[in-house]
This record gives structure tokens, C-alpha cells and sequence, in this order.
């Protein structure tokens, strides 16, 4: 934390007879935090606004401070601490209190703890054990409702257990800032409601399953499936962004039941994005690889089959030694791998297969990338000194340029928005988003391609100012450039906001290329259509996600050996000559670096025999390969004179015969998809066409990793295309967008956006606009549907 | 003493038309208002403040006093008055309002300049449309006037007044739920502080007072502070409206100095109707304790009511005869609050959906002795516990009416139900005999 040491005034008072000092302003609850006294409480919560709704965390308060005494007992989450204040939370007086509101609170609340999810962990339940009755004395009858109602596809409400405490109202208003609930009717048929005119659409709702002290609120996919007290809990680390979130793996015999928000006072407080929370079933896929597979030499079609371990690695080492490993090989990671992982690719890519001009072809980035990007990532990224959650909060000015961190970074976005007041936010992009618009940013309207002149002209930066940029900012020329100028003249922090859990890693880890004659992600699909590069190691890449999704199928065919390491079945794993399956997150331990450069650290969830991370993997093949490597060169030193280069290439021609029946069985491969060659090169953006494709991935969308939960995908936003409201009228409300690798018909909406940009979701149908549809910042035709 | 009334802001009721202005006008109206722009504000508010008014809404807090605490921060400041009237029982602002809407209107702006606010609202309760158009009415006549809009009568004072209607929920009648509501968010109390002294509508300065206190202003600025001190009891001056209800000979409106008795009252409204015995009676609404018959002679002044056990409220004097079962009595205010309760807060929402229960059980004939204990404590654990005075007003009629009438609770039980003929208390009860 990098927080000034400003002089804050603290007050004492007297909490149970405990003195205790805090700083001025801080609430009674609080305070009494701090003495270890738990007033019971329901609508307080830390992090949100005060309200005094339940009344549960009634208190005596003989003097306040001023010599005289509330008559009435005062409700201690509202009430500020005063200087020589006497609090007694569990006098006669506080304790008839509390007493009293709850027993009026179970006068309503239905007594099926038995079944209710909440059954176990519930804040109502123990607080009625610890500050309740043992016998209620209310023998009436009890207020009913349909149950339960859907707040949202993924949220429901059992209106008759709700306690109406607010804190899901609360926290949807002030946290997101999707006001989508709210109070509804009065008296004791006042309940929780979809608001008026809206609906319950937030990225961030499942958080409010959490914070419900009572079981009112559940999750669909969870709902009945287990009880709290059956469940082992692990801590974890968000997986599906770069944010480092927190988590609690709650599982049971071997499978993950639910997750929900670690309490991180430093990164994601207690909030997490739902993506964090319920896109978690991928791991539990029925398809998931569990033993390795290789061609079938047997196999007329050229099919896979399984094999033991042992074979497969041995295969894997073969077959990277007889492509004469250095410079014929590429690996890939992709983003997603721990940092570990990460070190174990770079460690094969820079010493098993170090090339004989100490080239590695290693690239994390399954995406659109520049060269520019490179020597950004070296210069500005790798090793710089972090950027924390903290400085967002102290900055006074902070602009956004390429990231839309509501849909790209939650974490970030609920940050920002808890501290935007006071704050000056700006965005660079193309137009003001629904997220950019709940941080109150100002847009500074830019097309995809312009950002390097809009850039240069920011002004008003200074040494209090952090500038986040978005990995989307390698698509754009000069703009990286540009930011990094920005900075030095300003003096502002700079920070590098990538998407995936693994990227920062793998930067920290060498992940890509660090000199002028290594071959970045691009460049290896290029040399393997060429020939230069003949042999693959695929880690968790998905073709569409790269620069171009077709030339990268085809560098995978023309490749005469690819290895890959995934978790299901994939069209890289359709192309491959060995698949070796990897752990999930929840089947190792390991370490995520986040955005800002923190190292986050997770346990092993699930102990599963015969599953390895990649490390392992990669670290079996890189002795086996050592090991054929060095004995043909023996056997080479043997038989010829000794020389240097003649000892190189040997490897090559001792595995030749070993792998020999791979190359074979791999050239019955069924015949490639596309053409084995690169349509249009992604470095240069067809021209044709009159709106430039502005695009971003939504947080909820075709994700493989978001696969299981139909509850949680149907809270996706709908892909629709943005244009300008002259556009909409023009082309009319259903459109069709065609770049230089097809085209897509969506609905058209409206929206504050240049007459000559067009705006769609990046992976929200087929499959996704980089293989559909063209690359980011190109031109593309809209036309009526 | 001899008990007189002594009408002011009822004056002129009798008036042919008193609702127009030419009404108003010809009987004096709208000359406080030419006196008090002729004054500074601050010489209006040290008025207001000599005159001793205190707030007619209930709780007493002296007006003057209460506008001088407007922080002086560049902010617009906004007078909100109170006129959302629903206490059971209480009716002096809605009679004021159809009778003679202009004696707020003047109120209201003269109470404006005072405070320096250049908008005001009357928040008027929903259901009452006929009173509702009366004093859009009558705002519409006074900016035709020119008393209202801008620079009015050369003064350079300008104010635009806006009359908005409730929707009708009792809650709203709470000042700062009120201004929620005018927001046009749902009507809840907000957590205070912010006052709304410093924080009030659209989180700027603000004064809320009742409509009867607003409506006394004119009175007191056209004839001096002096002339209203001299009126009421020593703490409690001047006059007010004694709103008589129930079994009375002539229920209605009796203006009169504070600290004048029910037994003086009951004198002016041809005593007890039917020339029954006084059984009890609500001082100041049904949130108020209730009185008995032995309670006749006390001032109704906010100190001698308060020493009393009760409060003087709204001076809403609900009289109850030897036919009314105070069981039941109490069983239907206690069904208002549950159905009024806003749900903010767990002691009123809960408290009153359960206290309906016992007390119906008990009017009943099925509940025990003991239930008595248990209505008690749950009323005890509303009492100060809620969020706001509605959750305490609620348990006013219960716990004041074991104390006085325990035995009648225990006669139900006794009596395997009500022992009383609920038709005996009906207005039609002579006719059906």
C-alpha cells in the first residue's frame, strides 16, 4: 500500500469496558470490531453505505461523550464514536434490544433451515442462536409468498425468508451501479423487487447471493445442490481475468460445488465478477482430456489414440528432437498459464531448444499483436514497478485507453467506481460505454486506429495521474508508443492491463520474444507456413483467438509436429500429433501474477492422480529430450570428426528414425480445412469498406472457459451492433457487418458512435469477429440485413 | 377562565366563498404579506421567533428557532410544507386547506422570504383531490396577484410555489420520507444526520414545517409577535386548532388558546353525544396516549399534556363514550399502522404485523392473561427502537390503554369474546333502535 501517512485524529472511547482508540468518524460497530466485541448485525455491512434498517446492532450508550446518556438504546451502525463515549453492547439494555428485533425478525422468517441453502453459514441463524430466544413466542401466522421469483437467469429470491436488510439493493446501487432491484410495497409485504422500468443485469449480481445474511437470495445452478457444512473450502484465484481476484472454492467429493469472493481488503475487497463466480463448470466438462492421446500409426485415417504417459512423452521428446529443436520449433503457451507454467515454456523454449543463435520462438499472446507491443512489454511492462489498487485509489486522475474495465477487468471497474468521487476518469475509445458511463468518465472519443494522435493530445497528466492500457492498444499503431511518451513527459504511472489471468506471468516469465532474431506468435505462423519452423508446442491457445484464426489452422497443418497441451478438445488438439491433457487451476497449485505485477498464489484444490500442469509436462518432455539429444551426439562424436555445428545437427538425424512412424501416421492427417496458407496478413487491414470495426470482448460471452452454466450465459449481454443513430435509420435495426474473412447479421442499436465506426462484440456469436468477420481496425461494410 | 374560542386561522370560514381570494382578500387577507416585505427577512424570522410559535405538526419545536438553522453555504434554499395530514383522527390542516387555502398560501410566502428560498412546495396528502384543487386554486389566484412568480409587488423577491400530491402512504407524512417522496423516490426516512436543516431536499438547505404553523405566520406578522405571545400558556403560546371527533354533540374545528380543557371544549361543542359518560380520549391523534375522563381538566398545552403521560400532538381529540370497547378501538389503529408501516425498519414492520395478531386474538376472547405481558414487550421493544417516531406511535394506544383498562382486556377473555355491542358506538345506533 502506498497510501500518504496523513495525521489522522483518532477518538478514544469506552467499549465494554475496554478503552479503545480509533480514528474520528469511524462507526460504533466498527469500533467495537476493533476491541473483538461482534455486535449482531444484518444491513451493516463495511462496505457499504450506512442504512440503520435492521436494527439489530442496538446498543446502550449511558454516555455519549458529553456527560449524558441516550434515553433510547442507538443503533451502532449508524452512529459515529465521540470522544470519552461509554458503549455497553450486551448490558441488560443492549441486550433487550437485541433480543427484541430478533424475535421480531423470525416473526416472519419461515423455519426450513433444513433446506435452505443458507442452512449452515447463515448470519440470521447464528445470530439467533448467540443473541436470541431459545423459544419464540410468536404462535400467529406467518406471511407467505410464491416461491421463489427470478431476479435475474441466475438469481432467485424467496421473498418469505428475505429479512429486507437492503444490502442487495445497497450494494447493486452503490457498488455496480446497476440499480436493477429494489424495494417494492410496504409493511411486512415490502420485498425485494425488479425496479421499475429495468432489469437485474450486472456482471457483479452474484455478489449479493453472498452478502444476503439470510437464505433469500440463491444461486440457480447451486440451489439444493449442497449444504455449507458439507463442503471443503479452498482458497483460490480468479482465473478468467488479469485482476487477481480472491476466491473460495467450496467443493465437495472431488467437484467444485460453487465459488465465491475471498475477502481482500487490497484487491477485490469482497466483490468478484460473476464470470469469477459461476463460469467454473469447464473443469467438470464431459469432454475434458484425462489421458494422453497420439496418431494412431495403425490407424488408416490417421485418428488418435490413447497412450500412457510414458509413450507420449517420449513421442513429444522424439518428435521435438527430430525437428532439430531451436530455431525449427515454436511454442505457444497462451495466456492462461500460471506463472510457473509460464517459466517452464520459457525454460524449453530458451534451454532445451535454445536455437543456435540463442533465438527461442516462444510467444504468450493468442491475439493481435504488433512488434510495437514487444518492445513495449520489454521495455515498460516486464519487471516495472507495480502499479497497485492502491494508487488508483489515491490517483486524482486516471484515463483508460483501450480497456473497457467493466467488461474486461472487473476488479479494476468496481475499484474505480468505489473511489471515482473526486476523480477525474477518461476514456479513450470509440464511444462512452455502459460501464465507462457508471464510472462517470469522460469519453475521449477516438476511432480503432487514432489512438496515437488522440494520445498526444491528452492533457493535464502529472505525477498523481495513472494511464491503464488495454492489450487491445497493440492493434493500434503507434499508440503504445505514444502512451509510453505520454507518460516519461507527464510523469504519470503507467500500467499494462492485459485480459488473461496468465498474460502478466508470462511476460515476468519471458514468454515472448526478447531479441531481434526470436519470432513473435505472428511470425511463427508465418515461418511454419514458410517451412523455417516445422515443429509446434501449443499450450491453452484457441485459433480464433489469434491475429488470423485461418492462417494459424493452417500454420497447424503445415507443421510437420505439434504438440499441445489442453485441457478439452480443441481444433488444436483435432491437429495435433500428441495431446497431453493439463490440470485446471483447481488440479494444481500455482501463481498468477496480476495486472498491477502481484504475485497471487494459489493451492491445489482437488488431488487427481495422473493429471500434471504444464510445468510437470514440459519438464518430463525437456529431460527425455536431453537425454535423445545427448546420446545421439554421442553417438554422432562417434562416428564423425568433431565438430560444432556437425554435434547440432545431429540430434535431428539420431531421432529421425524414432519419429519417423509419427510423420508417417501424421501425413494420413485428414486434410486441412482451409487452404494451407494465409489469406491476408493481419498487419495489413484490408481498406475496403466505410466503417472501421471498433470491437471488445464482453465479460459474459462464448468463452470456452464459460461453458457449463446456462443460468450464468443467459445473463450475457446481446450481441448487437453499435452505429450511430444516422446509421440505424439508414440501414435499418438488423444489419450485416462484412469484412475480409465473412461477415455477420446482427441487430443494430444505437449509439453515441462516428458515422464511419462500427461496434460489436468480439466473441458473442459464431466464432467471434477476429475468424468471422475481420481483424480489429480494419474497414468493413454495414449493410441492410 | 371562561372558555372561549378565539378563531384566527379559522376567522373566516363562515365567509361566503372564504376560498377565493376576493374572499380572503376582503377579510384582511394578504396584508401580513405586504407587512412582512416591508420588513427584512431576518426582522420576519426574529417575529416568527418572539411570537413563540411552535410547531403544530406535533412535536412542538419552536419555528423561529428552527428556520434560523439553515446554514448559509450558496446553496438554494427550499421551504417544503407539510400538509400530507394522515394521523387517525387528526383533521385540521385538510379543513384549514379547503376552507381557506390562501391563508397558507400568504403563510407560505411569507415564511419564504423570511428563509430566503425562492421555491417552496406544499406536499397536500393524495386522497383529499377536493382540497388538492382548492389550493392549486388558489396558488393559480395568487400568482395572478402577483403574491407569487417573480419580483412580487416590486419587492424583488421572487418564489415559485408548487403544489404536489402524496400517494397516499402515511410514512410520507414524516418529514424527511417526506422529501424522499418529493424526490420522487419511495417514501422511506433517511438516516439523519444530514438534517435536513443542512441537507434536506435535493440535498440543500431546507425548512419543513406543518401546514397549520405556516398557515399562523400571516396571523402573527400582521398583528405582531406580542399579540400572539400574550395567547396560550407560557411556553406554549397562542392558538391553535382542537380537531373534536367522535362521541361529541358537535364534533369540528374549535380554535383556541393552547391550554384550554377537554372539559372547556366539550362545553363548546354541546358536551358528550347523547349525554354519555366520556370513556376515553386521544389528546393529539391516535399515536398519542390516551386520556380518560379523569384527565378532563388537564391544559392542553404541549407542557401539561406531556406531564400528563401523553402528548399534545396534533390536537386531533378523539372522544370515546361508555359504548366503545377499547379493545377494539386500539385493534383498528394497531391494523392502520401495520398497513402504514413502511418497512424500513424490522420493530414497526414486524412489530405491527404481530401486534395485530395478539390484539385480534385477545378481542377475540382466545388469548390469556399473559398475552397482556407480551403485548407490553413487544411494545417495549419497539418503543425507541425504530427507525422513526412511527414505529413509537404505534404503541401509544396499546400501552396507554392496558394501563387504564387492563380489566376490560381481561372482560374478553372472561367474556369468551367482546362484550360489548360494537352497534351501541354507531352514529346510526339511535336510528336502528
Amino acid at each position: 500500500m502506498t497510501e500518504q501517512q496523513t495525521p489522522v485524529k483518532t477518538v478514544t472511547l469506552t467499549i465494554d469496558g475496554t478503552v479503545v482508540s480509533v480514528p474520528e468518524g469511524t462507526l460504533v460497530i466498527r469500533a467495537a470490531e476493533q476491541v473483538g466485541v461482534q455486535i449482531p448485525r444484518f444491513c451493516d455491512h463495511p462496505l457499504l453505505a450506512p442504512v440503520g434498517a435492521c436494527r439489530q446492532c442496538l446498543v446502550d450508550i449511558p454516555d455519549a461523550g458529553n456527560g449524558r446518556g441516550f434515553p433510547k438504546p442507538q443503533a451502532s451502525c449508524t452512529i459515529p464514536v465521540a470522544e470519552g463515549m461509554i458503549v455497553e453492547t450486551n448490558n441488560a439494555t443492549a441486550a433487550k434490544a437485541q433480543h427484541g428485533i430478533m424475535e421480531f425478525l423470525l416473526v416472519n422468517h419461515p423455519l426450513d433451515c433444513p433446506v435452505c441453502d443458507k442452512g449452515g453459514e447463515c448470519p440470521l441463524q447464528n445470530q439467533a442462536m448467540s443473541h436470541g430466544r431459545t423459544e419464540t413466542r410468536f404462535d400467529g401466522v406467518k406471511r407467505t409468498f410464491e416461491k421463489p421469483i427470478s431476479l435475474s437467469p441466475n438469481i432467485l429470491l424467496d421473498r418469505e425468508r428475505c429479512i429486507v436488510c437492503q444490502r442487495c439493493t445497497r450494494f447493486a446501487a452503490e457498488i455496480p451501479g446497476d440499480p436493477g432491484i429494489a424495494l417494492i410495497e410496504r409493511g411486512a409485504r415490502q420485498q425485494i423487487g425488479i425496479a421499475e422500468g429495468r432489469d437485474f443485469s450486472s456482471y457483479f449480481s452474484g455478489n449479493v447471493i453472498q452478502i444476503c445474511p439470510v437464505g433469500a437470495l440463491t444461486s440457480a445452478e447451486y440451489r439444493f445442490r449442497s449444504r455449507p457444512f458439507d463442503l471443503v473450502s479452498t482458497p483460490g484465484v480468479a482465473e478468467h481475468d488479469a485482476c487477481g481476484a480472491a476466491i473460495r472454492i467450496d467443493h465437495r467429493r472431488g467437484k467444485v460445488m460453487r465459488r465465491l469472493a475471498g475477502n481482500d481488503p487490497e484487491v477485490n475487497q469482497e466483490w468478484i465478477t460473476d464470470k469469477d463466480r459461476f463460469a467454473f463448470r469447464y473443469v467438470d466438462a464431459p469432454d475434458r482430456l484425462r489421458y494422453p492421446l497420439v496418431r494412431d500409426e495403425d490407424d488408416p485415417e490417421g485418428g488418435m489414440r490413447p497412450a500412457s504417459w510414458i509413450e507420449a512423452f517420449e513421442l513429444a521428446a522424439r518428435g521435438l528432437a527430430a525437428a532439430g529443436g531451436g530455431s525449427a520449433v515454436g511454442v505457444l503457451p497462451g495466456g492462461r498459464v500460471t506463472l510457473e507454467d509460464a517459466q517452464a515454456y520459457a525454460s524449453l523454449a530458451r534451454d532445451t531448444l535454445a536455437g543456435p543463435d540463442g533465438a527461442a520462438h516462444i510467444d504468450f499472446r493468442a491475439r493481435p499483436l504488433s512488434a510495437e507491443e514487444t518492445q513495449f512489454l520489454s521495455t515498460h511492462v516486464r519487471g516495472a514497478a507495480p502499479v497497485t489498487y492502491a494508487d488508483l485509489d489515491a490517483a486524482s486522475d486516471v484515463v483508460l485507453i483501450g480497456l473497457e474495465p467493466e467488461d474486461e477487468a472487473g476488479t479494476i471497474f468496481l475499484r474505480l467506481r468505489a473511489v471515482r468521487t473526486g476523480k477525474r476518469i477518461r476514456t479513450v475509445a470509440p464511444l462512452l460505454s455502459p460501464g465507462s458511463r457508471k464510472l462517470g468518465a469522460e469519453l475521449v472519443r477516438c476511432a480503432p486506429g487514432g489512438e496515437a494522435a488522440v494520445i498526444a493530445e491528452l492533457d493535464g497528466l502529472g505525477a498523481d495521474s495513472v494511464i491503464l492500457v488495454g492489450e487491445r492498444l497493440a492493434t493500434s499503431p503507434g499508440a503504445l508508443d505514444a502512451v509510453a511518451t505520454l507518460a516519461a513527459a507527464s510523469g504519470a504511472r503507467l500500467a499494462w492491463v492485459p485480459r488473461r489471468a496468465g498474460d502478466r506471468g508470462a511476460v515476468e516469465a519471458g514468454c515472448f520474444p526478447l531479441d531481434a532474431h526470436s519470432r513473435d506468435a505472428d511470425q511463427i505462423v508465418d515461418a511454419t507456413l514458410a517451412g523455417d519452423i516445422t515443429a509446434l508446442v501449443v499450450g491453452g491457445v484457441d485459433p480464433d483467438d489469434t491475429s488470423d484464426p485461418a492462417a494459424f489452422l493452417a500454420a497447424l497443418d503445415a507443421a510437420e509436429f505439434v504438440i499441445s497441451l489442453e485441457i478439452a478438445p480443441s481444433a488444436v488438439t483435432e491437429r495435433a500429433d500428441v495431446v497431453l491433457p493439463v490440470a485446471a487451476v483447481t488440479e494444481k497449485a500455482g501463481t498468477f501474477v496480476t495486472w498491477e505485477g502481484r504475485r497471487r498464489p494459489f493451492p491445489r484444490v482437488f488431488d487427481k492422480p495422473a493429471t500434471y500442469s504444464d510445468a510437470e509436462i514440459l519438464s518430463q518432455i525437456a529431460t527425455r529430450y536431453a537425454s535423445i539429444t545427448s546420446s545421439a551426439a554421442n553417438r554422432n562424436v562417434a562416428l564423425t570428426s568433431a565438430d560444432g555445428a556437425g554435434a547440432r545437427r545431429a540430434p535431428e538425424a539420431g531421432a529421425a528414425a524414432a519419429s519417423a512412424e509419427i510423420r508417417e501416421a501424421r501425413n494420413r492427417r485428414p486434410p486441412a480445412r482451409e487452404g494451407a496458407s494465409r489469406e491476408s496478413a493481419p498487419s495489413a487491414p484490408t481498406t475496403s469498406g466505410t466503417f472501421r470495426l471498433a470491437t471488445w470482448r464482453l465479460m459474459i460471452d462464448n468463452g470456452s472457459l464459460q461453458a457449463g452454466d446456462k443460468f450464468y450465459s443467459a445473463t450475457a449481454r446481446p450481441a448487437v451492433a453499435l452505429l450511430s443513430r444516422a446509421n440505424v435509420l439508414k440501414l435499418g435495426t438488423t444489419v450485416t457487418v462484412s469484412g475480409d474473412r465473412g461477415s455477420i447479421t446482427l441487430p443494430a442499436q444505437e449509439a453515441d458512435i462516428a458515422d464511419d465506426v462500427v461496434w460489436v462484440p468480439g466473441n458473442s456469436i459464431g466464432r467471434g469477429v477476429l475468424a468471422d468477420l475481420a481483424s480489429p481496425g480494419s474497414m468493413v461494410e454495414v449493410s441492410h440485413a | 377562565m371562561t372558555a372561549q374560542l378565539q378563531p384566527v386561522l379559522t376567522a373566516n370560514w363562515g365567509v361566503d366563498h372564504a376560498w377565493t381570494l376576493a374572499s380572503y382578500t376582503s377579510t384582511g387577507g394578504y396584508e401580513g404579506l405586504r407587512k412582512a416585505l416591508a420588513m427584512s427577512p431576518e426582522e420576519v424570522v426574529e417575529t416568527v421567533k418572539a411570537s413563540g410559535l411552535r410547531g403544530r405538526g406535533g412535536a412542538g419545536f419552536p419555528t423561529g428557532v428552527k428556520w434560523g438553522f439553515l446554514p448559509d453555504n450558496g446553496a438554494p434554499r427550499y421551504l417544503v410544507v407539510n400538509a400530507d395530514e394522515s394521523e387517525p383522527g387528526t383533521c385540521k390542516d385538510i379543513p384549514l386547506m379547503m376552507a381557506s387555502p390562501h391563508t397558507l398560501v400568504e403563510g407560505v410566502i411569507i415564511s419564504s422570504y423570511a428563509i430566503k428560498a425562492n421555491r417552496a412546495f406544499i406536499y397536500v396528502r393524495g386522497e383529499v383531490l377536493h382540497v388538492i384543487r382548492r389550493l392549486q386554486a388558489a396558488v393559480r389566484e395568487a400568482y395572478a396577484a402577483g403574491h407569487l412568480g417573480s419580483n412580487i409587488h416590486g419587492s424583488g423577491y421572487d418564489l415559485e410555489l408548487v403544489v404536489h400530491a402524496g400517494a397516499g402512504a402515511y410514512i410520507c407524512g414524516e418529514e424527511t420520507a417526506l422529501l424522499d417522496s418529493l424526490e420522487g423516490r419511495r417514501g422511506q426516512p433517511r438516516l439523519r444526520p444530514p438534517f435536513p436543516a443542512v441537507e434536506g431536499l435535493y440535498a440543500s438547505p431546507t425548512v419543513i414545517n406543518n401546514a397549520e404553523s405556516i398557515a399562523t405566520v400571516p396571523a402573527i406578522v400582521k398583528h405582531g409577535a406580542e399579540w400572539f405571545a400574550e395567547m396560550g400558556t407560557e411556553k406554549s403560546n397562542g392558538v391553535g386548532i382542537f380537531s373534536l371527533s367522535g362521541h361529541v354533540t358537535r364534533p369540528g374545528q374549535y380554535e383556541a388558546e393552547l391550554g384550554i380543557t377537554l372539559r372547556e371544549l366539550l362545553d363548546l361543542a354541546g358536551g358528550m353525544r347523547g349525554g354519555r359518560e366520556l370513556k376515553f380520549w386521544t389528546p393529539g391523534g391516535s399515536s398519542t396516549p390516551l386520556f380518560t375522563a379523569e384527565h378532563l381538566d388537564v391544559p392542553l398545552d404541549f407542557e401539561s399534556v406531556a406531564a400528563a403521560g401523553s402528548m399534545l400532538g396534533t390536537r386531533a381529540l378523539q372522544i370515546f363514550d361508555e359504548s366503545v370497547c377499547v379493545v377494539r378501538a386500539v385493534l383498528r389503529w394497531t391494523e392502520f399502522y401495520k398497513h402504514e408501516s413502511c418497512g424500513k425498519c424490522t420493530p414497526c414492520r414486524e412489530g405491527t404485523y404481530w401486534l395485530v395478531q395478539v390484539l385480534a386474538r385477545l378481542e377475540r376472547g382466545e388469548g390469556s392473561e399473559e398475552d397482556l405481558e407480551l403485548l407490553l414487550d413487544q411494545c417495549d421493544n419497539i418503543l425507541g427502537r425504530s427507525f422513526c417516531a412511527l414505529g413509537d406511535g404505534a404503541t401509544s394506544p396499546i400501552t396507554s390503554s392496558i394501563k387504564y383498562f387492563r380489566q376490560e382486556y381481561l372482560d374478553h377473555l372472561t367474556h369468551g369474546g367482546c362484550p360489548f355491542d360494537p352497534a351501541a358506538a354507531t352514529l346510526f345506533e339511535g336510528v336502528r333502535a
